[in-house]
């Protein structure tokens, strides 16, 4: 019997609200198919079940709030046994998650999470630390009772313990950060979640910048012979050519495709672009869009808008805000030159593009005006150099010049 | 052992002339050189009465000049025979190291494989006797860094009884130290007592809780304080390593896989010591069982001081070896 929890739908989520079950117990479901919706900070989320196989009791109903890792039901999978391929397991909440379970006490909570951020490496015994990790305990979310307070075997046991109850526990609420007040917008929810992420990235992540000008030419000259062919519905926008130029520079240089876990890099080889979107009410969210590399433009045209029309309706997917291998910030409709981004924990890089407009371009000794485009990256020095970096604009820029290639 | 063993009363000295006799009986190759085994009937009277029995052909009284009989016993070793070389003291053995480690440890490498040297040499090591700074040092931690000797150190009855022969079969140099405060231990002994194996350390105490390496007179200061901490609930594995070269790491890393803690008793020096070799051989085979840091207590770095007293908490003890470990179980 495997266990069905609230997943991290992203680094700055701390608690999920239960809003309704999709499915009934006894329930037979196929990976991929939504059994729940979960609202967050971020808004409302269709959860989707990681395998096959048949939904238990729920123990946790609708309406309630629990943390990020409580149990939601039991599941009955198909492949119990044969679990190994990590795509079948919603991640769990990755290891440098900030502490997301308060300890449960009856004593006043503050009116904000407490979001302790973790300078440098926690103090654990070797043996606490590879004790953690086969019993799923974030070592963020553990007191050391050891010298200096560091963690030691029973600290991790009696954690596991504590997660045990807490998750077995269906007082609502219990533990957990106080409600939205009254007085509280969901959007400065929302940008309170964000201030989390991004403080963290800025606190853990020692970012690189590199910048180069692309000649846009060639490709939008293409594209728009392309876009000749096509009806008005069918057209494909700029972006999207820098979206899959994105995907096949990723290919070329992988290293910036992936997440920074457990001390090192971890490259992934599907390639799923968090599409930096703004909401009509303010904040943030990147969702992704899958599998970038393999698919054409049109498609990706396609799922671009979807996705966007799903954003800001507040219907997005579970997997869409996990997944997601780099993100892409495009500031280029909103008339800015060049992005410097902040990049979204775990992954280790992040792509901005700017507003593409006429510029004067030296060539072959002539100058003339051209249609540009500032490219900019950021990355993350512990995964990754500068000559990385460098490599991945020059592929970027080297296939936008292939437009039909693409 | 058949639990029908008749057991007899000895003390470790008398464990260690059976073990000489024996020896001696076994094989005419055998015999004992060194400063007044014979007349005098050893320094700490081990080989009493033996010059009797084997005649001054076998039972050897040399000059004090260790490099000159150890040198010997080098030769003779070569010549086919089996001999025993007793050095009074580790610390005299300082002047024959020449002979130990350039000439012993070295010729079967240096003659290509051609010439084994099966010589054994035992010497009395440790302090607790009040015989000062010049008599009372521990190193035989020093000797276990040399290739081409075995060191051991026998702590129990059975294994002063037992090691000899062994070493004696083995075809390359051994060293045997036999710390002098155990001379006086008194025990029970199965009648049958014999060969040994000098390849393993042995768990002398299991538990669960903390593991505790340790040889030699330590043994039993460990074994006291293990019996005190049990009253507590603390249960301690206490491991004698008997054998210091070639260590035997299997033992105290499988224990330690079991306690996730370890605390060193060695009555060397800390710095450059046996218990430094130990930790970082944990720290290289078992980094991820430990949940708390590698612990060491080991003898104050000072000459062995002559006043009681002193000696006394100079050395590791029943009392520290107990507040250690309080402090460690208190700790994680």
């Amino acid at each position: 019997m495997g266990d069905f929890c609230m997943p991290s739908l992203g680094a700055d989520m701390e608690t999920g609200k239960l809003v309704e079950w999709v499915v009934v117990p006894g329930q037979r479901v196929r990976r991929g198919d939504i059994v729940a919706l979960v609202e967050t900070q971020k808004g409302l989320f269709e959860i989707e079940i990681f395998a096959d196989g048949i939904m238990g009791e729920p123990l946790v109903q609708a309406g309630q709030t629990v943390p990020v890792g409580t149990v939601l039901a039991h599941f009955q999978s198909d492949q119990e046994s044969s679990r190994t391929d990590e795509d079948l397991i919603i991640p769990p909440p990755p290891v440098e998650q900030q502490p997301s379970v308060p300890e449960a006490s009856s004593e006043v909570l503050p009116p904000t999470p407490q979001v302790k951020p973790v300078l440098g490496r926690i103090a654990c015994s070797p043996s606490a630390r590879r004790l953690a990790m086969e019993l799923g305990v974030d070592l963020a979310n553990v007191q050391g009772t050891g010298p200096n307070g560091a963690i030691r075997r029973e600290d991790i046991e009696q954690a596991a313990q504590h997660q045990k109850i807490e998750q077995e526990d269906d007082a609502p609420g219990r533990g957990l950060p106080p409600e939205t007040t009254a007085d509280e917008t969901p959007g400065s929810a929302m940008r309170r979640a964000i201030a989390a992420a991004v403080s963290r990235s800025n606190q853990d992540i020692p970012h690189y910048y590199l910048e180069t000008d692309i000649d846009m030419s060639r490709p939008l000259q293409w594209l728009e012979e392309e876009n000749r062919k096509r009806s008005m519905r069918e057209r494909i926008l700029p972006v999207v050519l820098l979206l899959k130029a994105v995907a096949k520079a990723l290919h070329d240089v992988p290293d910036l495709n992936g997440f920074w876990q457990e001390d090192r890099l971890q490259p992934k080889t599907d390639i799923h672009i968090g599409f930096a979107v703004a909401l009509r009410d303010g904040g943030l969210i990147a969702p992704a869009i899958h599998h970038v590399g393999t698919r054409n433009l049109d498609d990706l045209m396609q799922a671009m808008a979807d996705l966007i029309e799903r954003t800001r309706a507040g219907r997005l997917r579970s997997s869409e805000m996990t997944d997601s291998t780099i993100t892409v910030t495009n500031l280029g409709d909103r008339g800015v030159k060049t992005v410097f981004g902040v990049i979204y924990p775990p992954q280790v890089a992040l792509v901005g593009l700017g507003r593409i407009s006429e510029r004067p371009w030296a060539e072959n000794g002539m100058l003339g005006a051209r249609r540009c485009l500032t490219a900019t990256l950021a990355a993350d020095h512990r995964a990754t150099d500068g000559h990385k970096g460098a490599l991945f604009l020059d592929a970027f820029n080297r296939h936008l010049q292939h437009p039909e290639a693409l | 052992m058949n639990q029908q063993t008749a057991l007899r009363t000895i003390t470790y000295r008398g464990a260690v002339r059976e073990a000489l006799c024996d020896a001696l009986r076994r094989d005419e190759r055998v015999f004992l050189m060194g400063e007044d085994v014979g007349h005098y009937g050893g320094c700490y009277a081990v080989s009493k009465g033996m010059l009797t029995e084997f005649g001054p052909e076998r039972i050897r009284d040399t000059p004090l000049c260790e490099s000159g009989y150890v040198g010997a016993g080098i030769g003779a070793a070569l010549g086919g025979m089996r001999p025993i070389v007793e050095v009074m003291t580790v610390n005299f053995s300082l002047l024959a190291l020449d002979q130990i480690v350039n000439n012993a440890a070295t010729l079967l490498h240096m003659s290509g494989g051609q010439f084994n040297v099966p010589l054994v040499i035992r010497m009395a090591t440790g302090a607790g006797k009040q015989l000062a700074a010049q008599h009372a040092h521990s190193f035989e931690g020093w000797y276990a860094h040399i290739p081409g000797i075995r060191v051991l150190s026998p702590a129990t009855l059975e294994d002063a009884r037992g090691m000899l022969w062994t070493a004696l079969e083995d075809p390359d140099p051994v060293l045997i130290f036999e710390n002098n405060t155990l001379y006086n231990m008194e025990g029970t002994l199965a009648e049958d007592a014999g060969p040994v194996n000098i390849d393993h350390a042995a768990v002398r105490r299991p538990g669960r809780d903390i593991t505790l390496i340790t040889y030699s007179a330590s043994l039993f200061k460990s074994l006291d304080a293990a019996e005190i901490l049990a009253r507590d609930g603390i249960e301690v594995e206490v491991i004698d390593l008997r054998t210091l070269r070639p260590l035997d790491d299997a033992t105290y890393i499988a224990s330690i896989a079991k306690t996730h803690r370890v605390l060193i008793v060695d009555e060397g020096w800390r710095s450059g010591s046996l218990s430094a070799e130990i930790s970082a051989r944990i720290t290289e085979q078992a980094f991820y069982e430990l949940d708390l840091p590698v612990e060491r207590l080991c003898t104050a770095e000072v000459p062995i001081p002559y006043a009681g007293h002193m000696e006394e908490a100079a050395l590791p003890q029943v009392d520290t070896i107990v507040a250690i470990i309080r402090r460690m179980m208190d700790n994680g």
